[in-house]
């Protein structure tokens, strides 16, 4: 199988991920419950990787990384312990369903949020952000990268615009994290929402938020900390308010190597290789008879996904033969973006998403390119 | 049961506070390990960090300059 779904989680991963995982869960007891060497080498792997995440993001302090599930969760949190009634939001119609349902259930209890609309070549107008400013705005919450096109937001200019009018700018970097950089202090972002199985190459099961301090997220979920146990509350201090429960110290293990991998790797050589494969698949497919690519690649930089629709057929169907008929991983359908699916017209069609990581070689790149070219013909 | 001493004991409202305070120790060449709060100490995380009592003046230092999230300093018998 070549396998080109990178967007929905990378794989394979770095061979050392795996590896520590298997160490964590032979050797590791309770980051937090206990202080015997077991409980301690837990507790020092967790630390480690916050240290690692906080680097990675530019976050000054390491007890503002939390941990959870996915960015879906982090997102969740940031939403609700962040945010209420009475609230504006600016989003926008690039966002995965991890913005918009926490977003749309705000609004439902009372919150406002509008959307930054996307053309129907799928980008948007930054001058759009200062239209939909109100007296009650509070936040912005957007995507780093389309999970569905790739096209990146210039979070850079995002976070000034956040910082010019006293916004919170909260970043869901699920697309980008590990390849593209992020800054919390240049780009003036307050909260990172991180998934550790996408670029991060992490597994899955682990993700988490890098807090800006003096951003106090309330409490999402409440329960054991392993910390002052008398306290019929959640404690207050970092990271712990936002972690209740036994971490995944085995998930975060591997995503502790992954960073590793990322750094000795090269986060700019990561980059241009995901990148340069991407390139080559657009330019071998672009130009085909009934194919149509969605988004916009004049950009210097885009995450490396290439998503398209042959003639009028639908993507679950090129998807199942890519898959079936010529060994080749890719995703077909909504991909949860459906309000950039309103805008590029496909709702009913859907689109087959190619994506890649740094296992991916130009072989595999052309021979997926091939695939398409094959199915184009024989839909002519 | 190991003879008891007088030891400077930091203790931490979260887990994280002790590993950094660890980290640092370790860094810095500071003497202590983590041990389980005694009873007689009242702390947020069940861990705090235990060194030789002349130590103190140097962990003191270490936790202002570092802004670590200490609960408490104190000495005491272990």
């Amino acid at each position: 199988m070549i396998y080109l779904d990178n967007a929905a989680t990378t794989r394979p991963k770095p061979p050392a991920v795996a590896e520590a995982v298997a160490a964590a869960m032979a050797h590791y007891g309770n980051c937090g419950r206990g202080v015997h060497d077991d409980a301690l080498a837990a507790a020092r792997s967790v630390y480690a990787v916050r240290e690692q995440l906080a680097g990675l993001f530019g976050c000054p302090r390491a007890d503002h990384v939390a941990f959870t599930m996915n960015s879906t969760m982090a997102l969740n949190i940031a939403v609700s312990g962040l945010l209420g009634s009475g609230d504006h939001v600016i989003s926008t119609d690039l966002e995965h369903n991890s913005v918009l349902r926490p977003l749309y259930r705000l609004r439902q209890q009372g919150g406002a949020v509008d959307f930054v609309p996307a053309g129907g070549d799928g980008a948007i107008d930054y001058g759009d952000f200062e239209k939909l400013l109100r007296p009650n705005t509070r936040a912005v919450v957007c995507t780093h990268g389309s999970n569905l096109t790739g096209d990146l937001v210039d979070i850079g200019r995002v976070g000034a615009f956040c910082h010019a009018h006293g916004l919170l700018f909260i970043l869901d970097a699920s697309q980008t994290a590990g390849v593209f950089p992020i800054d919390m202090e240049s780009q003036h972002i307050d909260v990172v929402c991180f998934t550790g199985h996408k670029s991060l190459l992490g597994p899955q099961g682990t993700g988490g938020l890098c807090v800006r301090e003096g951003v106090d997220i309330r409490p999402f979920a409440v329960g054991g900390t392993g910390v002052q146990s008398y306290s019929e509350t959640q404690p207050e201090d970092w990271p712990t308010r936002l972690e209740a429960g036994t971490l995944n110290s085995h998930g975060l293990a591997g995503l502790g190597a992954a960073l590793d991998f990322i750094k000795a790797t090269g986060m700019d050589v990561i980059r241009a290789h995901e990148t340069a494969l991407s390139r080559r698949f657009y330019e071998a497919v672009r130009e085909l008879p009934g194919v149509t690519v969605y988004g916009d690649f004049t950009a210097p930089e885009r995450a490396p996904i290439v998503t398209l629709n042959i003639a009028g057929l639908d993507s679950a169907e090129v998807s199942d033969e890519l898959a079936e008929r010529f060994g080749i991983a890719t995703r077909p359908g909504a991909h949860c973006a459906p309000r950039l699916h309103r805008a590029l017209g496909t709702t009913e069609q859907g689109a087959v998403r190619f994506s890649w990581s740094y296992f991916n070689t130009e072989a595999e790149t052309d021979t997926a390119a091939d695939a398409v070219r094959v199915l184009a013909e024989e839909a002519r | 049961m190991r003879e008891k001493t007088e030891k400077c004991v930091v203790t931490f409202r979260t887990t994280t506070g002790a590993m950094a305070m660890e980290r640092l120790c370790h860094a810095g060449g500071l003497p202590g390990r983590l041990i389980p709060v005694p009873r007689t100490i009242t702390a947020g995380c069940g861990m705090c960090w235990a060194a030789p009592p002349g130590s103190r003046e140097a962990l003191e230092k270490l936790v202002m300059r570092e802004h670590l999230d200490v609960d408490g300093i104190y000495a005491i018998i272990l």
